[in-house]
């Protein structure tokens, strides 16, 4: 059995298919083409939600999302907050419920997929109604490459609401046409449940498309639920319709209170009777169609209430015919009712005045104040809107490069202007372009509309209810109403912008869409000022909520940013390595054996490092391959220390500073021939130093013959650490000799393994005999292996990039952006002997001459040995004078500096820090404090280096 | 979002550039003979343009190379991008607008 409030016939609903659904606990019925709000309308239902301050029961007061009433939360298939049932299509098995003004987000996760498509056209149409169709068919019989999306389940905007005619018959045959000719050319994109939310620079537009949340359960998994879709187009054409306003009045929040057109929507498109007695009030002729309409489906218009004095004279023969009687100079005060209107107070309106009042029982009260072009795309494209005296509306008040705003939009609002006006913006975007139009671009013969009585511009009734407008809802989701307003204007604002974060009007789901121009209506009105010097509020994306997960699309989890790992990752991750993120790169921190914590496996990888042999992954090490002529010009200018006379065969470390003379990353540099040399750089600074060379290349030195190239990913880097090192890699490579004579410290040889070239260095980054194997990724695990074999005998030890941090603090050697902070030189970092006294200039140079640089009180890297050999002070400490009476004085305490690098030592057998402090050299021996959890640490200040200081194992 | 037109690929996605700050700042021939004045000029001062400015961009993500680019810091509008041997144009004359009256 249909529902009460099914009409028998018609509407874009299928009538032979039924829907079940349960909303507030209660098993409906309805038919797929309804939304949420039409099924519900079906059963007489108009309440849905309660309101979030004041707790007022509220409905379905619009057909679309400018709905501020009928905010509903969808329980299943999965749970969304804060939706409009006017916005939800139905599907089986819907559940929802209504609002108390807010809702709750799921705590499930989401399994849903999202995704998002680049496209680019020549011409984008927003909005497929009349205006929209029409410039969408130009542009494609032009050749244009077109995107047409339109944000309801089916083209045809306004002409889905109504009974207009084209080409002597119904408009939407029409409509279908034109959906099959866009199908029809190879050039156009047609997308439908697709919002343009946002409009930027350029052309750029994000569209939503709502790909299968009308299909409920049924969605299939592959297809992705919502797709944002970034659109770069050449022009855009906005064709975006115009939203019915209504005018405020005291309780006009009451349930069964609906803009007209919206009910023109349900009769029309859904085959649904919003109420039994309707009372029309309108300021406009448009509402007059609605009031036609209704009372020829039977419902009881029991009057039409029109503000203008003289009414609708056009209109006046139509609706005696219907017998609806007519009101004009007239408006509705006020409402009565409990959960739905029962009666609407009307009474005389002349000059601004209202007399005294009556009131006429109805179920349905239908108010239209006019109708605000739907500007939101053109405004958030920077376009200035300029005030409409007769439409009382704000319109598009320029041209924009790329950007038509066309139809209803622009403040056209008769349905052959409509066409004709998207075909003339199709033609301007097209001749911009230089694309010529078609010469057949023939649009349907619309019949003959008489010139409407002009509508009267009223925002909203005197309030003579004696609430002094604080009934009189301006923003219904927000519960904020023109007495809202009015203490806002007392409080001494005068700005609409201020105003509406005085009220929060607009701050809403709905972002203000019926009640933004109110607003400024009545602010104008309280002001005594033309509306036009009050204005709107800004436009901002996006125009209807995009949820999260949308935005998102594909970028989360581990999509969410790159990770890269080193050829040896599978051999990492079977040894059981704990890893951790360096940069976007993977590496080993430690691999713990069973019982093991970090401590303990460090501990031991430490020791075997330091007396037998260790071995790293030490691939992510920035590579940068230096070729050409002035390759050595180049690096002299960049690094502190001279390069240019590095022999062929050998190995440098050095320095890179900015102009500032601050260090900004160090690594050895080798180099491989007269006019080629291999530079390290750190993990996290090779990409940093790459673009940093590129800069003064380009920048400075055009005439400089060198390329630089990144060669991280060419090379795994294999460390092999410590007093048994010579052993593994005179194993593993017999044909080089690995005698302290023949291959000295901080140099390097070429080599292969049965055919695969090899790269040996001598490089310690741990004061230890150490040798760094560079070889191709491909063969990285076999090289590992053979390291790891040849170093059984020996313990060879894996170690991660912990221990690795241990053994070099151990030695003092910085790691830049750790011990460092860019206002460190190097000689804070006590690497004057770094500094080239010989190079006229090098990046930096000069700043090393400024006084501050020369400041003894500088901060400067030390060691810190916490005095109770136990505490390991946590990184980032600070640092203060030592205070004899174990007490922090009241703050500001004087700062010494921090605490940069902090373990514990398998060597010193104790826990140490480097610090940068204050004049730190001239503190060595002495003494200072480290609060830690609220008490003071005594530590020694030390100098950086504390294993090894003469640098006698280097050579084993 | 707004397109950039790289002198060598053309106009592609904001995102694939850095900024560089101020164009036209040589580094100076001879530091050491600077004052400290002078050298502090160069390292730590540049021009807070309001219009019409000359920058330095790098199409990060795409060719890599750096060039010049007229900009005008009140619209973001990049009213003509040239490479780097190219001279600076003047940026005196009046700008294209993108907005032009409505009838
Ligand atoms: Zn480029």
């Amino acid at each position: 059995m249909s529902p009460p409030f099914r009409t028998a016939s018609g509407g874009r609903i299928d009538r032979a298919t039924a829907v079940e659904f349960i909303f507030d606990g209660q098993t409906l019925t309805g038919h797929p083409g309804d939304t949420l709000a039409s099924a519900l309308l079906a059963h007489g239902r108009h309440q849905v939600a309660t309101s979030i301050t004041l707790g007022r029961s509220r409905g379905i007061a619009a057909a679309w999302a400018e709905d501020p009433g009928g905010l509903v939360q969808v329980e299943e298939p999965f749970p969304e907050p804060m939706l409009l049932a006017t916005t939800v299509e139905l599907f089986d098995g819907l559940v929802a419920h209504g609002l108390p003004g807010q809702g709750r987000l799921a705590d499930v996760p989401d399994s849903a997929r999202y995704d998002a498509v680049h496209h680019h056209v020549d011409v984008l149409v927003v909005g497929a109604g009349p205006a929209g169709l029409a410039a969408a068919l130009t542009a494609a019989r032009a050749g244009a490459r077109v995107a047409l999306v339109d944000e309801q389940s089916e083209a045809g905007g306004s002409l889905l609401s109504g009974t207009e005619r084209l080409d002597d018959a119904p408009a939407l045959e029409w409509v279908a046409a034109a959906v099959a000719e866009l199908a029809g050319s190879p050039e156009v994109l047609h997308l439908q449940r697709t919002t343009a939310f946002g409009s930027y620079d350029d052309g750029f537009v994000l569209a939503l498309e709502r790909r299968t949340d009308h299909l409920g359960a049924a969605a299939p998994r592959h297809v992705s639920r919502q797709r944002v879709w970034r659109i770069r187009a050449r022009s855009v054409v906005v064709a975006t319709g115009a939203h019915e306003r209504p005018v405020v009045f005291a309780d006009n929040d009451r349930p069964g209170t609906m803009l007209a057109g919206a009910a023109r929507t349900f009769l029309h498109r859904y085959g649904v009777l919003p109420g039994r007695a309707a009372v029309v009030f309108t300021t406009n002729d448009s509402a007059y169609d609605t009031a036609l309409d209704l009372s020829r489906a039977g419902v009881h218009v029991q009057a039409v209430v029109d503000a203008r004095p003289e009414g609708s004279p056009r209109r006046r023969e139509e609706c005696e015919a219907a017998g609806i009687r007519l009101l004009p100079g007239a408006v509705v005060t006020g409402t009565q009712g409990v959960e739905r209107v029962t009666h609407a107070l009307v009474a005389p309106f002349a000059d601004g005045a209202v007399g005294a009042g009556s009131a006429i029982a109805c179920d349905l009260l239908l108010v239209s104040g006019g109708w605000n072009p739907a500007v939101h795309l053109y405004s958030q494209a920077r376009g200035r809107l300029r005030y409409d005296e007769v439409l009382g509306a704000f319109l598009p008040g320029e041209r924009l490069d790329g950007l038509t705003v066309a139809g209803s939009a622009a403040g056209v609002l008769d349905l052959a202007g409509c066409l004709a006006d998207g075909r003339r913006g199709a033609r301007a975007a097209l001749t911009a372009l230089g694309i010529t139009p078609a010469a057949d671009d023939r649009l349907p013969a619309a019949p003959e509309s008489a010139v409407p009585t002009a509508p009267l511009v009223l925002w909203r009734v005197p309030d003579t209810s004696g609430a002094d407008g604080s009934t009189s809802f301006v923003d219904l989701q927000r519960d904020a109403t023109v007495a809202d307003i009015a203490r806002a204007i007392g409080a001494g604002l005068r700005s609409i912008e201020h105003v509406k974060r005085y009220t929060t009007i607009g701050t809403a789901h709905d972002q203000g869409k019926t009640s933004g121009v109110l607003t400024s209506g009545i602010t104008a009105e309280l002001l005594g000022i033309p509306v036009q010097d009050t204005g709107t509020t800004t436009f901002r994306p996006p125009y209807t909520p995009v949820a999260f997960a949308a935005l998102a699309g594909r970028d989360r989890g581990r999509l969410f940013d790159p990770e890269r790992v080193t050829a040896l990752h599978e051999w990492h991750v079977a040894a059981g390595a704990v890893f951790e993120d360096v940069g976007q790169w993977k590496r080993p921190r430690y691999y713990p054996r069973p019982g093991e914590d970090m401590a303990a496996a460090v501990l031991r990888e430490c020791a075997a490092a330091r007396t037998g042999v260790g071995i790293l992954d030490g691939s992510t090490l920035g590579k940068i391959d230096v070729q050409g002529p002035d390759a050595a010009v180049l690096l002299d200018r960049l690094y502190t220390n001279m390069m240019s006379s590095l022999k062929v065969g050998s190995v440098r470390y050095g320095v890179m500073c900015g102009v500032d003379g601050m260090v900004i990353d160090d690594g050895t540099v080798l180099r491989l021939a007269e006019d080629r040399f291999l530079v390290l750089t750190t993990t996290g600074g090779a990409a940093k130093v790459l673009d940093w060379m590129e800069e003064w290349v380009q920048t400075e030195w055009p005439d400089l013959r060198v390329h630089c190239t990144s060669v991280t990913e060419q090379w795994v880097t294999l460390p092999v650490v410590g007093p048994r090192s010579r052993d593994v890699v005179g194993a593993v490579f017999p044909g080089v000799d690995v005698s302290a004579e023949a291959f000295p410290f901080m140099t390097w040889r070429d080599t292969s393994l049965e055919g695969v070239p090899v790269r040996l260095a001598r490089i310690s980054f741990s004061g230890e005999l150490a040798y760094e194997v560079y070889v191709n990724p491909w063969y990285a695990v076999a090289v590992w292996q053979r390291l790891l074999e040849a170093g059984r005998p020996h313990g060879i030890t894996p170690y991660g990039t912990e221990t690795m941090h241990v053994l070099r603090a151990e030695k003092g050697y910085p790691i830049i952006g750790q011990d460092t902070d860019g206002t460190v030189t190097p000689h804070d970092l006590g690497m004057a002997w770094a500094v080239s006294k010989k190079k006229p200039d090098f990046i930096g140079k000069r700043s090393f001459a400024r006084p501050a640089n020369a400041d003894p009180l500088r901060k400067q890297l030390v060691g810190l040995l916490p005095v109770d050999r136990e505490t390991v002070l946590p990184e980032g400490s600070q640092v203060v004078e030592f205070l004899a009476d174990g007490e922090l004085p009241p703050p500001p305490v004087p700062m010494l500096g921090h605490v940069t690098s902090s373990y514990r030592s398998a060597e010193l057998a104790r826990p140490f820090a480097l610090a940068l402090v204050r004049g730190g050299r001239e503190r060595i021996g002495e003494t200072v404090h480290v609060p830690v959890d609220g008490t003071l640490v005594p530590a020694e200040v030390t100098g950086s280096v504390l294993v090894d200081p003469e640098g006698a194992r280097r050579d084993g | 979002m707004q397109l950039i037109a790289c002198p060598w690929c053309g106009p592609r996605e904001e995102v694939e550039f850095h900024y560089g700050g101020q164009a036209h700042v040589p580094y100076p021939d001879s530091p050491a003979e600077l004052s400290d004045e002078e050298w502090a000029l160069y390292v730590f001062f540049r021009d807070n343009t309001k219009g019409r400015f000359a920058e330095r961009w790098n199409h990060t993500t795409g060719c890599r190379r750096w060039f010049n680019a007229i900009r005008d810091t009140t619209t973001y509008r990049f009213e003509s991008v040239y490479r780097l041997d190219d001279p600076k144009p003047p940026v005196t004359e009046l700008a294209r607008s993108r907005r032009s009256t409505a009838p």
